[in-house]
């Protein structure tokens, strides 16, 4: 029961948040709707019994990636979005068609997913068993992501970089 | 005890509401930002289908997910820094040539 509370409040609030990212128009508003987002699924997946990938959800999420999006929010003054006739004729065929889309979704989910219910914790995602996956059946697929993390730093450095700072400077003698 | 069900529908929803933003947003950001609640929602669904078949993989899948999505932020704000270098715009609809 009390598993049923946590879910639906930390639900709504997550929904809520999720909704209140369509609707501001400034996009510091948007960032900080995303940070509700994840601080909830957090919850979410703490109540799911998986430790760890609450703890990375908070860390990475909310902390590492949600701090590279406001510093460039921050970095590019971004304003409030302007409107335009392509965004107004997306806003009247995207909305109906994702509305109707969601219900049909949600409507299949409920009535097909049959009785099956999650308990509280029925599987303790801990560290360590997460650890001994990882490093025994996906260690190649790990290494591989570490591969594509170094790729992505160096990717980003040039893109961000302004060109001329990539140019080779003269030695000064 | 939580249904199944009511995972994959929050799941579901959050995933329709990354999908309205890409489509309603103009801000090249907000855009952004709509792609990593979309990733979320598959993470909710992930880790729900773990709990519900015993299968810790899920879980190890999800943290796959973050890392390509810490990448994937960490390319696409510097693209989105470059692409307001040269346009001095953050407006998709103003972003509308390849060439300058």
């Amino acid at each position: 029961m009390l598993h049923l509370i946590l879910f639906s409040v930390f639900g709504l609030i997550c929904a809520a948040a999720a909704v209140n990212l369509l609707v501001q128009s400034h996009p510091i508003n948007s960032a900080l709707s995303l940070v509700v987002v994840m601080g909830s699924l957090a919850v979410e997946y703490l109540l799911l019994g998986a430790e760890f990938v609450a703890a990375v959800q908070v860390i990475v999420y909310a902390g590492a990636i949600m701090v590279l999006f406001v510093f460039v929010i921050m970095l590019l003054n971004a304003g409030k979005e302007e409107r335009t006739k392509g965004s107004r004729v997306s806003l009247f065929i995207g909305i109906p068609g994702v509305t109707i889309g969601s219900v049909l979704m949600a409507w299949v989910l409920i009535t097909h997913s049959g009785t099956r219910s999650v308990e509280a914790g029925a599987l303790p995602g801990d560290p360590r068993q997460i650890a001994q996956l990882l490093f025994h059946q996906f260690l190649l697929p790990f290494e591989v992501t570490s591969i594509l993390v170094l790729i992505a730093i160096m990717g980003a450095v040039v893109l961000a970089a302004r060109p001329e700072a990539l140019q080779p400077t003269e030695e000064k003698n | 005890m939580v249904p199944l069900s009511y995972y994959l529908v929050l799941s579901g929803f959050l995933f329709a509401c990354g999908v309205t933003g890409f489509l309603i947003k103009r801000n090249i950001i907000t855009i952004f930002m709509s792609i990593e609640l979309m990733l979320n929602g598959v993470n909710l669904s992930f880790v729900a289908f773990a709990a519900q078949w015993h299968a810790l993989s899920g879980q190890v899948f999800v943290f796959f997910v973050m890392v390509v999505a810490a990448a994937e932020a960490a390319v696409g704000l510097a693209i989105i820094i470059a692409v307001y270098r040269t346009r001095e715009t953050l407006n998709v609809d103003r972003v509308n040539l390849l060439k300058l």
